[in-house]
């Protein structure tokens, strides 16, 4: 069953006070990069598929290789995965139909792409993350849909610059099977918000015809905002092999 | 579009791309290009780059090379459809700016391969947009031109996405085909979703396209990755729809030419 250990609060200014703290607590390098390249606490052993509640001094340190690459997409995965089971269970006011078609389909897609990682990795994964959505204003339509956007966008473009990094064609195909995924996503999301128009391959990700690629070193200080623990890429390749 | 951070990603993705860039002088290049000229004629310039960096199209591996022809084939077919269709007045003016964008996109990707490929890519062929009689009205009649769209779209997103394990002894190709892959992808997605459908692939549905068109969605049924099956993982969690959707099923050269053929002339 999908553990919930996540803090569901919308408004919550004490959190957001405590993250202030923490990250101060961390240094400026942590607050600027997000990420830590180069930490020098000790790694918190953590059981492997355990859910825990995950506290803001926790290190996680990502694997080099394939795994890292896929640890990465599973870390994406976990976001979105939760993102949607929070908008479910709080629904806005006048949240349509459709609208709510919508959410439960972007719902199965990630609760499904999380347990394909977290049953593909198994002890090699990382564990379930402590999330942190105090950010989002789940009451806002607006607030909610651009939250959707930029998650999806963000993941399509993670995999597009993460796929170069796989070494096994399988591990290739299978991150390739979920990127368009992502990819359609993004369009529905997007025509959604504007309809008839040409913002579901918009030139702000679609850029001369590519959908926009991000590096690992690009995407984690953005996926940094949502998690508690914090990420430790330093092993994640950076040359393709 | 920022050139110099392409060159850089191209630099970091291949060690030795500057190496190979042996005509193209770097600052030359850069220094003879404001920012505007660089936004409209990036997408040529990346494609001379990869074909520098491989050797005017000679050096770039046999396996490459099919691949990318391959990819030209499909996005010849894209491109002359939207050509043909959106100079025409039957697609409501609701939908104009979709089509006129996909369109735009499909020429980006024609020239991209065309330049990377050099001499060994092969002219754009002749197309019966009609499937040889399958689809008679294409070109008149709004609905037909829809499905079809949507066929052409789905089946690029599982062609490209059958060919990326062809293209990992060419990083910096494959790159820019995941990059196109997912771009085929939105115009997919937006292209159902005006025709009444859900962006993604429900089972191996049909999504609304007739029987001639039934090889597109084959195999997309899938409900199993890396030996994983999610069906039963995630029994009373997430439906059997919904676990196919979140995965597109690659599809090979094989099948989608078979899907493809009717439309050569």
């Amino acid at each position: 069953m999908e553990n919930s250990n996540t803090s569901t609060k919308t408004t919550a200014p004490s959190v957001m006070t405590q993250r202030r703290s923490f990250l101060r607590a961390v240094g400026a390098a942590a607050v600027t990069g997000g990420i830590l390249t180069a930490c020098s606490t000790a790694d918190v052993q953590v059981s492997p598929n355990g859910a825990r509640a995950g506290s803001a001094g926790d290190v996680i340190t990502l694997p080099g290789g394939d795994l890292g690459i896929l640890n990465y997409a599973f870390i994406l995965e976990q976001i979105e995965a939760r993102f949607y089971e929070l908008v479910l269970a709080n629904p806005y006011e006048g949240m349509t139909a459709l609208e709510m078609q919508l959410f439960q389909d972007l719902r199965n897609h990630e609760v499904t792409h999380r347990a394909f990682y977290r049953t593909a990795l198994m002890s090699a994964g990382i564990p379930d993350l402590t999330l942190d959505f105090s950010s989002i204003y789940f009451r806002q339509r607006t607030d909610v849909l651009e939250a959707a956007r930029m998650f999806a966008e963000i993941g399509t473009a993670a995999y597009n610059g993460g796929g170069k990094y796989l070494t096994d064609p399988e591990n290739l195909t299978v991150a390739g099977k979920i990127v368009s995924v992502e990819a359609r996503h993004v369009s529905i999301i997007r025509e959604m918000e504007y309809m008839n128009q040409t913002a579901f391959s918009g030139d702000n990700i679609v850029i001369d015809g590519l959908f926009i690629k991000k590096e690992p070193s690009e995407v984690l200080p953005m996926a940094q905002k949502y998690i508690r623990e914090t990420i430790d890429a330093r092993n994640l390749p950076t040359t393709v092999a | 579009m920022n050139l110099q951070s392409i060159f850089a990603e191209l630099e970091q993705v291949d060690n030795e791309f500057f190496g190979r860039l042996e005509h193209v002088s770097r600052r030359g290049l850069f220094s003879s290009l404001t920012k505007k000229t660089v936004a409209v004629a990036a997408p040529s310039i990346l494609a001379s780059a990869l074909t520098s960096a491989y050797g005017q199209s000679s050096a770039l591996p046999d396996n490459v090379v099919d691949v990318l022809n391959f990819a030209l084939t499909l996005e010849y077919l894209e491109y002359r459809f939207y050509d043909t269709g959106t100079n025409l007045t039957m697609i409501p003016s609701q939908y104009k700016p979709a089509f006129e964008l996909i369109r735009r996109h499909e020429q980006i990707h024609v020239n991209l391969l065309k330049t990377v490929l050099g001499a060994k890519g092969i002219p754009e062929p002749k197309f019966d947009y009609t499937a040889k009689g399958n689809f008679p009205d294409t070109f008149s009649n709004f609905q037909t031109f829809a499905a079809v769209s949507q066929a052409f779209e789905d089946t690029g997103v599982r062609a490209y996405k059958g060919q990326a394990p062809n293209l990992m002894n060419a990083k910096p190709i494959l790159e820019t085909a995941l990059q196109i892959h997912a771009t085929e992808a939105t115009h997919a997605a937006r292209i159902r979703f005006l025709r009444g459908q859900k962006g993604w692939i429900t089972l191996a549905s049909p999504s609304g396209l007739p029987p001639a068109a039934a090889g597109v969605y084959m195999g997309e049924d899938n409900v199993s990755q890396k030996g994983i099956n999610l069906q039963g993982i995630l029994s009373g969690v997430v439906p059997v729809e919904g676990v196919t959707e979140a995965f597109d099923e690659p599809l090979t050269k094989d099948q989608v030419m078979t899907i493809v053929k009717p439309f050569l002339a």
